[in-house]
């Protein structure tokens, strides 16, 4: 483990139509100096899901939040991240624009102290959409593809915080649909939940896939084989490995990732 | 057996050899023999809990009482005014005739509640908004240096005694006040302007708490679905905090309806019922300060007095209680 630096990397490349977002040698500096995230080269398929696994503080989650600029008040971000042949790691972008395109879910489930309507509503609202009926369609339609609509269509004007963990979660994942955005950040969204919970949010996500494009930190290797389609493996901030999931899980190319997958460390 | 927990040994070893783990081997240490008898007598331990015990029941019994006699003695004589003065208590607080010394009659404390509510919400609802303001800049916009300056001056303007506060508000306001109203510069305005000042600490720093306890991820997620920091501060923060808001603000009311000495320096005296924000008025505080010293224990004026403050004990459970409902409600 000690020279793994010398080590080569096995990065699978897309072309850049087959891919939602990609990035270009991303480096993410905190406090100016201490370099957390090198070079991050990774091309994200469209309508996939994408797991990216790792040991705690490898980089992922960081790489995670740089994609949709969660991380411009925390770290410098080096590099080009690629969206609709724009550069968007740019200062001129519209980073609020930017974020409803590019949504995400955290790890915690973390919905607004107000009723479920207006959780979905709320950023909506923000953004100057007023109009009662469109609002009552999009709530139904985000809740419904969260697979959420049932169990909760008779209590919309409750408050969301009387929902269970894994409801809620999927409750946040409606808040980001409604949005409409193509592209769905997910920071282990799972890791707070019970393994009923786990289960029906990885249904719910396995459902999404035929709109969205799904990137999604994991440190369940369990979940990452079962719902994702590509996995990439980060290591003390390096991207070494990035291939479909079958493979990665199945024929490692690299050391440390075998070692990781069999979890010998992490 | 045996071959399994070879087996289990090598694995562990082997563990240890790859991980490089440094790891502590036990060998020295052994369970002791327990001496069963001592299992039923108490020990020193058991004796300094039954101190320590004692010790803290000791002072709440004592700080009870103390409570009990402060309530008590202030319930049996303002009540004396209603039992043994015969006072009507619709009388003491709906009639605006406040003249005790001439008899039951004339024992009316409407114009001083009335003053006491209006200086306490006027100055709740002009220090309010630049609380929750001054609260959101060290909370939200900056978090480091400036907030800590800030800070510090709001805790200076909670060490300034009332007095001093009633001395400015004498010399500075009264005149203002007077130029650009007319009249004689005190009243119910003057009076809002000082307590403004005084609150204004006290419903900042209980804002600053309820906005620092808004979960970090909420700002986050908001964030995530494009939403500016203003539009997270005033969906997102100001809804999360609302109650511990309105707490802040119950503490300031608590504080403004309490205040004495400033408030007598600058409203007037007169216990009339005010019929604008510059005429001279009284509240319960100021009328209790500036007369405790002109009546006799026992008389009808001293138990009147003694009613107002019990009004204002009451008062402060009210506030309290207020507190309580919010607290559990959210």
């Amino acid at each position: 483990m000690e020279n793994w630096q010398t080590k080569k990397t096995y990065i699978k490349k897309f072309s850049e139509e087959d891919c939602a977002v990609y990035t270009q040698n991303l480096s993410v500096f905190y406090g100016g100096t201490i370099q957390k995230l090198f070079d991050v080269s990774l091309g994200f398929k469209k309508n996939t899901i994408t797991a990216l696994i790792g040991a705690s503080g490898s980089g992922k989650s960081t790489f995670l939040r740089s994609l949709n600029r969660m991380n411009d008040q925390v770290a410098r971000v080096d590099g080009k991240i690629m969206f609709h042949d724009l550069d968007v790691n740019q200062k001129k972008i519209n980073v609020y624009e930017l974020r409803k395109a590019i949504g995400m879910v955290f790890q915690k489930p973390n919905p607004f102290p107000k009723s479920i309507r207006e959780n979905i509503v709320y950023a909506l609202k923000a953004n100057g959409q007023q109009d009662k009926q469109k609002l009552d369609q999009i709530v139904e339609e985000s809740l419904r593809a969260a697979a959420l609509w049932d169990e909760v269509k008779d209590k919309l004007d409750k408050s969301a915080l009387a929902l269970s963990g894994g409801q809620q979660q999927r409750l946040c994942i409606a808040r980001a649909i409604a949005l409409k955005p193509e592209i769905l950040l997910l920071d282990e969204p799972a890791s707070a939940l019970d393994p009923v919970s786990t289960a029906k949010l990885e249904d719910t996500l396995k459902q999404l896939r035929k709109k969205y494009t799904m990137v999604m930190v994991t440190h369940n290797m369990q979940q990452a084989s079962r719902i994702s389609e590509y996995t990439a493996f980060f290591h003390l901030g390096h991207a070494l490995e990035y291939d479909t999931t079958t493979n990665i899980f199945t024929n490692p190319q690299g050391e440390i990732t075998e070692r990781y997958i069999q979890g010998s460390f992490g | 057996m045996a071959k399994k927990e070879q087996d289990l040994q090598e694995v562990v070893e082997q563990a240890i050899a790859q991980q490089k783990v440094p790891h502590v081997k036990f060998k020295g240490i052994n369970p002791r023999n327990i001496d069963i008898a001592r299992l039923t007598k108490p020990s020193k331990e058991t004796r300094q809990e039954r101190w320590g015990k004692g010790l803290t029941a000791l002072a709440i019994v004592l700080i009870g009482l103390l409570i009990v006699a402060i309530i008590g003695f202030v319930g049996m004589h303002g009540l004396a005014t209603f039992f043994t003065d015969k006072v009507n208590i619709f009388q003491f607080l709906f009639s605006t005739d406040w003249n005790p010394g001439a008899g039951p009659k004339h024992v009316g404390a409407a114009a001083m509640i009335v003053t006491s509510f209006a200086v306490t919400l006027l100055a709740a609802m002009i220090a309010t908004p630049f609380a929750i303001a001054v609260a959101l800049f060290m909370t939200e916009y900056e978090s480091g240096k400036r907030a800590n300056l800030l800070q510090s001056v709001m805790e200076l303007l909670v060490g300034i005694p009332s007095v001093v506060y009633g001395f400015l508000g004498l010399t500075v306001i009264v005149p203002a006040v007077r130029t650009i109203f007319g009249g004689t510069g005190f009243g119910i305005l003057t009076a809002t302007l000082i307590l403004f000042v005084m609150v204004l600490p006290t419903i900042t720093s209980l804002t600053v708490d309820a906005f620092k306890a808004v979960p970090k991820e909420l700002r986050k997620s908001s964030a995530a679905l494009g939403a500016t920091r203003w539009q997270t501060i005033f969906h997102v923060v100001l809804r999360a905090a609302r109650a511990r808001i309105m707490t802040a603000i119950i503490f300031g009311m608590a504080r403004a309806f309490g205040e004495a000495l400033a408030v007598q320096m600058a409203i007037g005296n007169a216990v009339l019922m005010p019929y604008n924000l510059v005429s001279p008025a009284a509240t319960l505080t100021s009328q209790l300060t500036s007369q405790m010293g002109n009546t006799v224990m026992g008389t009808l004026p001293n138990n009147a007095l003694w009613s107002l403050a019990l009004l204002l004990l009451i008062m402060s459970l009210v506030f309290n209680f207020l507190v309580h409902l919010i607290g559990k409600k959210s």
